[in-house]
């Protein structure tokens, strides 16, 4: 359908979508200043500006939280559906047979997936559901005012709270553990790395999990803490540099320095490339990605970059072979049984 | 012989779960209702897989009353850990058929008892492989009491014919094998008991059906699009019927699906799926009983402030907690009817026989869209997973309702001027998008906390408020769009009684012994909540009002009463739950505690004093 598109001020440049950055923001963000979260939902708006996506192809979703509060700071030309605590995969997963076109973002946090969502975070990968599972991760539950999460750090000390007696959670391990087929770590200090690894969650063809480390600067940012931006960034380890180079997009590809190590192509033709930084690391074998990420834990490091991946697979929607028109604007024609049908329907009775 | 007793007794099979029974009975069932006799059958199963005793109850009725008979006239005893309780449960000059293996004593005298061959009779079947001998045995009294009481043989093959979906071996396998026992009980039986089947014409143009899957079908002709479930008992045949008809009905050329059946990690899911999948524009729904309804709780507040269409089946068994999951209740309904923390009000439809279940499957669907909110059907297992005769299915006579949507165009009509959740029409019922509407204005983002008309974040008090309001209007709204409830009016009755759901046959079946007795009633069966004007009509219209349920607190008795505190003094209680379908005994009895026959007393006027005392009790409790 032809539309008419809010007017865009002369100056401001538009991507091949013919939309200008702005379309793509939320509202103002009521989080507090400097809170890992703002950034992450800046490098949403970014990541999907730069793939020229249009913000009504994209659906977000949210559970409880302050991490889940963020779906309203990106994309207001977005549905969104902000919904119960750790239940948001569920919703999604049900939303996004509306319209398989679409693309699923979801914004969770670590007491949102790791503590009460726990169940239907697993299950939301075991399936594979088309869509970018975000955790921020920040080690602490905010709104309530700084209770430890289940990925806090054994020992961690907090004002109030005391001493974590608890091993963490590792978002990462559990995603590959329940074969996850996009499995990335990210720090909300390495925008750069956010929003290519974004790009490439958002072209993947299946579940792509992003466990970011994104400081919570009320109540868990000291230096020595691990979700703290110093800490983060004294400890952060990339695996590699990495670029997402969109589908048939040749001048990129021609553009891309020698020296890459590795190129992962993704289903719908666009290309992760991986530069090597120290050591060689293949994201695609699920036993050296956790054996990376054990080596991690024990040598204390904030390893980022993209874990996991499994290009090849068909997702949730892909294996109910679904008609081409979106099942929401199929209409009584297509969805209620003829007339006669329903003689046949008694005789199958006794 | 006392005299004979034809068409107008019932039959109890007392066997082992897991045996293959089933068949067998619901052989006998189809056959006798192929022959023309109203029946009906009732599995009366323990919670387990295998080894623990079952009862299938059968009725035999003449006059069409099919609720559970309390007396057991026919009994066939095949388990040998119940056969001192199956014998005990003959009534007294019935007939007790019981298999020769098992060495216990037949001590009464005042039944009619015959000694079955069944192992014996199967072993000589060798046509029958060893490994079958147990689950086949099982026709072998099938024959004998087709013999015995005259069960068509050729209804027997029809029966047998449909169950094994047209397959010849296995159904001549089991047929040989009745056919062993009918031959075999002419041969050996004298006939020393009183009952008798005839052929009648009173099922002719009917189906025989369950709950479960005439509420599946009825989805499917609603247009369902999306069913995510978890397995539970009596819930889980619904969303298997949907996995068995669906690619039957909906099925197309390019060999692509219109619908997706997701079975869930749990209820929670189930339901936030479903609600996910109805915000998207799906017509959505789920299936659950007791326990899963209490998981789901969250997520029906959600849709119902979220204002999210979707249908949840609750078939109802026997709570709380685990409760006795394979036991039939009504007791879900005060629950349901303010499920949710908060001010919630559920709009519930209350099917009363298979044939609802059919019309309810895709009326919901269109209540849910319309008033977009929650619709709970609220069944049993005794209607969701027994045979029942019913009318055939109907084919849906008002197109698909779905409800206020904006597309493109209209936002474009509109210049993108909408509110989510602003009452354009004075119903309360707001405007909503489809996501995946192109147009820029299209969006609105859905949560459950505070929202103002245009879905924006709000703690306003004052917006809260008229948010609360207008949910409360949109439900007073629900009353012009559900089911109204059936009415029969008896000329001069004294009471008046309210029923609903699968007690109907039970309590019609009270209601005529009453009225034989002199008591004469009118009913009404209330089929939705919330409740209509006519429900208060006839209230008003009777000086007492008796609400028969199957639950233990009068929960619809408690409901009327918070919808009519003027009228509740008139309403009076008969609520009994013990996990068996309802019976026209404990209907009557519980009825007698409030009413009294005129017959029954030469003055007339002094019963209706009486009456009026025990109004004045119960208004005073």
């Amino acid at each position: 359908m032809t539309q008419t598109l809010p007017m865009a001020g002369a100056a401001a440049p538009t991507n091949t979508a013919g939309l200008t950055r702005k379309d793509y923001q939320g509202s103002p963000s009521t989080l507090c200043q400097g809170c890992g979260h703002n950034s992450i939902a800046s490098q949403i708006v970014a990541a999907c500006y730069e793939m020229n996506l249009v913000p009504e192809k994209i659906l977000k979703f949210s559970g409880i939280g302050c991490s889940s509060k963020s779906p309203t700071y990106f994309l207001n030309r977005s549905f969104g559906f902000n919904g119960l605590h750790g239940r948001m995969p569920s919703v999604a997963t049900g939303a996004l047979f509306a319209d398989a076109s679409m693309h699923g973002i979801g914004v969770s946090g670590d007491g949102d997936t790791a503590s009460i969502g726990m169940g239907q975070f697993k299950h939301v990968v075991r399936r594979n559901v088309d869509m970018v599972y975000i955790v921020e991760n920040n080690g602490v539950y905010g709104l309530t005012k700084g209770q430890f999460s289940a990925t806090a750090e054994v020992g961690l000390e907090l004002k109030k709270q005391g001493t974590n007696q608890y091993m963490p959670i590792d978002i990462c391990m559990e995603s590959i553990a329940s074969n996850a087929t996009f499995v990335a770590r990210s720090f909300a200090g390495d925008p750069k790395q956010v929003k290519e690894l974004l790009k490439a969650a958002i072209a993947h063809n299946g579940i792509a999990v992003l466990d970011i480390i994104s400081p919570c600067v009320t109540f868990n940012n000291q230096d020595n803490a691990y979700h703290s931006y110093a800490w983060g960034k004294d400890h952060e380890a990339p695996l590699h540099e990495l670029s997402f180079i969109p589908a048939r997009d040749e001048i990129m590809i021609e553009d891309i320095e020698p020296g890459a190590e590795l190129e992962v192509e993704l289903h719908d033709g666009s290309v992760v490339k991986l530069k090597k930084l120290g050591n060689d690391y293949n994201p695609t074998h699920r036993w050296e990605a956790l054996k990376m990420l054990e080596e991690a834990q024990r040598e204390n490091q904030l390893v980022t970059g993209l874990i996991y991946v499994e290009p090849a697979k068909s997702s949730f929607t892909d294996t109910y072979n679904l008609v081409d028109m979106p099942l929401n604007r199929l209409t009584e024609a297509d969805l209620r049984p003829a007339h006669e049908t329903i003689k046949m329907v008694n005789e199958m009775m006794f | 012989m006392n005299q004979k007793i034809v068409n107008e007794f019932s039959i109890t099979v007392g066997t082992v779960n897991g045996s293959g029974s089933s068949t067998a009975n619901n052989t006998i069932l189809r056959a006798i209702f192929k022959m023309g006799i109203p029946v009906s059958g009732k599995n009366l199963f323990p919670s387990n897989i295998q080894g623990q005793p079952t009862w299938y109850t059968i009725r035999v009725n003449k006059d069409g009353f099919l609720g559970r008979d309390e007396s057991q006239h026919i009994v066939v005893a095949i388990n040998p850990a119940s056969f001192a309780r199956d014998l005990e449960s003959v009534a007294p000059g019935g007939a007790f058929f019981y298999a020769d293996d098992i060495k216990q004593p037949v001590t009464r005298t005042d039944i009619t008892a015959y000694a079955m061959p069944i192992k014996q009779l199967i072993r000589a079947q060798a046509e029958v492989p060893s490994n079958l001998r147990d689950l086949v045995g099982n026709m072998v009294y099938v024959g004998i009491l087709a013999q015995m009481i005259g069960i068509d043989l050729e209804k027997i093959h029809a029966a047998l014919d449909f169950h094994f979906k047209h397959r010849e071996k296995p159904t001549m396998m089991n047929f040989n094998t009745v056919k062993a026992g009918v031959d075999w009980a002419r041969a050996n039986l004298t006939k020393a008991d009183p009952f008798f089947l005839e052929p009648m014409n009173k099922t002719d143009g009917m189906i025989m059906a369950d709950g479960n899957t005439a509420a599946a079908l009825g989805a499917i002709y609603g247009g369902v699009q999306f069913a995510a479930w978890y397995p539970i008992t009596p819930a889980t045949s619904l969303a298997e019927s949907l996995n068995d008809y669906l690619p039957i009905l909906r099925k197309r050329e390019d060999g692509k699906h219109t619908y997706a059946v997701v079975q869930a990690e749990d209820e929670l899911a189930a339901l936030g799926m479903s609600i996910g999948a109805g915000w998207g524009g799906l017509r959505a729904m789920t299936s659950t009983s007791g326990p899963g309804l209490s998981l789901m709780t969250e997520f029906a507040g959600l849709a119902y402030y979220a204002e999210v269409p979707v249908v949840i089946w609750d078939v109802q068994r026997i709570g709380p907690s685990t409760g006795l999951p394979t036991r039939t209740s009504q007791g879900d309904l005060t629950f349901t009817a303010h499920i949710g923390h908060g001010d919630s009000h559920s709009v519930i439809l209350l099917p009363g026989d298979v044939f609802e279940c059919f019309e309810f499957g895709w009326k919901a669907l269109d209540l849910a869209e319309r008033l977009q909110t929650p619709i709970f059907v609220l069944s049993d297992l005794d209607m969701g997973m027994n045979q029942w005769m019913s009318k055939p299915f109907e084919y849906p006579n008002t197109p698909m309702d779905r409800g206020k949507v904006l597309t493109e165009k209209d936002i474009e009509g509109l210049k993108g001027n909408w509110g989510r959740y602003l009452d354009k029409d004075g119903d309360g019922i707001p405007y909503r998008t489809l996501p995946g509407n192109q147009h820029p204005m299209s969006a609105y983002f859905t949560r459950g906390t505070g929202h103002d008309e245009y879905a924006k974040y709000t703690e306003e008090a004052h917006i809260f408020h008229r948010v609360m309001e207008r949910l409360k209007l949109k439900h007073e709204t629900a009353k012009e769009y559900v089911p109204a409830p059936i009415v029969r009016e008896t000329r001069g009755a004294e009471v008046g009684i309210l029923a609903f759901g699968s007690t109907e046959s039970a309590v019609e079946e009270a209601r005529a012994q009453l009225a034989a007795d002199g008591l004469k009633s009118s009913m009404m069966r209330v089929r939705a909540i919330p409740f209509n004007k006519t429900v208060e009509k006839f209230i008003q219209k009777y000086e007492q009002v008796i609400v028969v349920e199957m639950n233990r607190d009068g929960q619809m008795h408690q409901l009327l009463c918070m919808d009519f505190p003027a009228l509740a003094p008139k309403l009076k209680s008969v609520a009994f739950q013990d996990g068996l379908p309802a019976s026209a005994k404990w209907i009557r009895e519980g009825i007698l505690k409030f009413a009294k026959p005129a017959k029954s007393s030469p003055k007339g006027k002094k019963k209706v004093a009486v009456k009026k005392t025990s109004a004045k009790k119960g208004a005073k409790k």
